[in-house]
């Protein structure tokens, strides 16, 4: 069989499971809908919390980061699973214990305040709506390049598959799919990398390749050859970062901090029986994540060192289909600068911006851009950092299967995410706005339809903004950290941690944190790019740490506001009590 | 504050000792925490990077796997030592297994 029909065949497939599983596990009322009826076995929650958690960032763009970044991609390593420590161990047991079914709940009861509960859903919407543009935006990259259809159909498909199993199902039919989904993506991420470790190094774990010798019987390490190529080339040394370590510092707390603030991942621990099994629940789930994400680095550097061995120094006519499979894509490009025929990669941009193809062809065949050349880097490829985990196995010269098993594993972590989204999203509109806040009269009947309503409605925005995406993948879900980790997470944290924190503290700061944070990601990122250099950097901090700042000045808003109101009233304390002991979570149900 | 609680579900002066003893263990996991990432990782990073581990320098080691290894032996250390904590102060919810259960199977098929 070619590769085209193993493609089909494969995401038919695994696509065909998704919509069985649910079929079987529809939901028949809102606990189910919100929280798979509270009784999901904590392993089986891990699985489907880690599928839930790792994106189309996670599984096609982290390693193409790593592998054109080196060291400085450590910020997504550790940040996005050091959070699962500080959800472990500060959040998820006590959000369990209090028991209800939505993040805005805990904060709207906690903070005796509807307003505080308003706030906590605008927060809640707008993380979640800047974290699934990018996942719609992967479903279409690889829909585009390994369906060979537009990108545009590719998220209509995406969003129809996510229609029948989030809509039907809630989160009983998303968590079961997701265990679907976490098996088909880390099998599809293994594989290839297993099969490059073991062509480069001779050892098959990935983990351990990328600290061994390259087998090419020069006895050097994987590591060391990486570093000396790209030096050669006039890169930096892979091991070695650029970003100031003050930046690297922020990037890291603001992801790690903003992980556990993500209400698509703490309403994950909603569903476990009981507290302690909370906390066992993140542990599994760091379990199933880590195994992905400590391939990540072995797959990016392989990736690294394969794509100069194959590009650098080749004559485009002799270059191979990979290159120019993707390059058909728009997301290679290659700009003869010396007229020579040959593709030279070194450091430094080959053009300005993105590539603009003309529809002519050069005199080598490649496809022209307009973009005026960089005159001081003799760098003459372009390529889209997203593409490396799905070209590694083309790279690599890997058989078809396990091409199509790659597309079909970056579909599964796209929608797997972009389901538990739509959930969150859905639930805080039905339940939040509408159950809790405007119509309390509302009957479960009319709650339930409220929830599939707004799916539905969020699944059509989201699509939106994955055909008409707002950035690359990795870049627009930086984004979404920075607003959690300066709004939600510091609100649930002192609503845990301490009783003297009030309404009026609450919002004060979590509107503080986030208007300041999202102004400063807006001026950078959106009103004024040109200006987004370290010069201008507040503290040197980029847009991508800057969550850090913003939470720094939700606590201190927070605690000063605090200071000068009223106290809590003493119910809050004893609901602060309770929570804080694991004992009686059965009962803290009021469904 | 806590005078409706049953004696077996443990005291209030229980709860605030349970407290007392959680935010200790806390601390000290925390203080790793950082340690393992921010310290190994980042600040300490250029230092580290002079020793080897396989073909690893130290400190990039610790940045790109140690520190998400320590991370795990993080929560199962405390999912363990906390429970044991919660059982000296009688506060655990071993048995509250079948209650949730019972409850959240109200409406599956």
């Amino acid at each position: 069989m070619d590769t085209q029909t193993l493609i089909y065949l494969f995401v038919g497939a695994s696509f065909a499971l998704y919509i069985g599983i649910a079929i079987w596990s529809r939901a028949g009322s809102t606990k189910e809908f919100y929280v798979a009826g509270g009784g999901v076995n904590p392993v089986v929650n891990g699985m489907a919390t880690a599928a839930d958690w790792m994106s189309a960032a996670s599984f096609i763009s982290m390693a193409g980061l790593i592998a054109f970044l080196g060291y400085d991609a450590s910020v997504y390593l550790m940040g996005w699973t050091g959070g699962y420590v500080l959800l472990a161990l500060l959040l998820a047991p006590y959000l369990r214990k209090f028991g209800q079914f939505t993040v805005p709940d805990f904060i709207g009861t906690r903070y005796y305040s509807k307003a505080a509960r308003v706030v906590a859903v605008i927060c809640l919407i707008f993380i979640s709506f800047t974290y699934i543009a990018g996942q719609m935006r992967g479903v279409g990259i690889v829909f585009s390049r390994f369906l060979d259809i537009p990108i545009m159909w590719g998220v209509i498909s995406g969003m129809g598959i996510v229609f029948i199993y989030a809509v039907l199902g809630g989160m009983k039919g998303i968590t079961y799919t997701q265990v679907a989904q976490y098996c088909v993506l880390i099998f599809a991420y293994m594989v290839p990398a297993f099969f490059l470790s073991f062509l480069i190094t001779g050892n098959p774990i990935p983990q351990l390749g990328l600290g061994s010798q390259v087998n090419d019987g020069s006895g050097m390490y994987v590591l060391e050859k990486l570093n000396l190529v790209l030096l050669d080339l006039g890169f930096g040394e892979y091991t070695n970062g650029s970003k100031s370590m003050i930046d690297v510092f922020c990037i890291t707390l603001a992801l790690m901090v903003g992980t556990a603030g993500l209400p698509h991942v703490i309403v994950r621990f909603f569903t476990v029986p009981k507290a302690s099994d909370a906390r066992k629940s993140a542990g599994w789930a760091l379990v199933f994540i880590a195994l992905l994400y400590t391939t990540a680095p072995a797959v990016g550097a392989f990736a690294r060192l394969n794509f100069v061995d194959t590009v650098n120094e080749q004559s485009y006519t002799e270059a191979p289909e990979w290159f120019t499979n993707w390059e058909s894509n728009d997301l290679i490009a290659f700009q003869d600068k010396n007229g020579d025929g040959v593709m030279q990669y070194r450091a430094g941009n080959a053009f300005e911006g993105a590539p603009e193809f003309s529809d002519e062809r050069g005199p080598s065949g490649e496809r022209l851009v307009t973009n005026a050349p960089v005159s001081d880097s003799e760098n003459e490829i372009y390529v889209d950092r997203d593409i490396m985990v799905l070209a590694n196995p083309e790279i690599g010269n890997l058989p078809g299967w396990v091409i199509a098993l790659v597309a079909a594993g970056g579909l599964a972590a796209a929608l797997s995410t972009a389901a538990g989204l739509l959930l969150v999203i859905s639930s805080s509109v039905s339940h939040d706005l509408l159950k809790s806040t405007f119509r309390p009269d509302i009957c479960e009947k009319g709650e339930l339809l409220a929830a599939r309503i707004a799916a539905t409605a969020a699944i059509v925005v989201a699509g939106y903004l994955g055909i008409y995406p707002p950035g690359w993948v990795a870049q627009v879900v930086a984004f979404a950290f920075g607003l959690a980790a300066a709004s939600l997470f510091p609100a649930i944290f002192m609503g845990i941690f301490s009783k003297s924190m009030n309404k009026e503290g609450a919002i004060a700061g979590m509107v503080a944190g986030l208007v300041f944070t999202f102004a400063y990601i807006a001026y950078f990122k959106l009103a004024n790019p040109a200006a987004n250099v370290a010069e201008n950097w507040l503290f040197g901090i980029s847009p991508e740490g800057i969550g850090v700042v913003g939470m720094a000045l939700n606590f201190a808003i927070a605690i000063i506001v605090a200071k000068l109101t009223a106290a809590p009233p003493p119910q809050i304390a004893r609901l602060v009590d309770s929570i804080r002991v694991p004992r009686g979570a059965g009962g803290a149900q009021n469904h | 504050m806590a005078q409706d609680n049953l004696p077996e579900n443990g005291t209030s002066q229980d709860e605030s000792a349970y407290w007392r003893a959680n935010i200790r263990l806390l601390v000290s996991l925390m203080i790793i925490w950082f340690a393992v990432s921010f310290g190994a990782g980042i600040l300490f990073r250029e230092f580290l990077d002079q020793f080897m581990l396989g073909g690893y320098p130290l400190g990039f080691w610790f940045a790109q796997q140690g520190s998400i290894y320590v991370f795990i032996g993080l929560i199962v250390f405390y999912s363990w030592r906390i429970h044991k904590i919660e059982q000296r102060y009688h506060v655990d919810d071993d048995d509250e297994r079948s209650a949730g259960i019972s409850g959240s199977q109200e409406g599956e098929d």
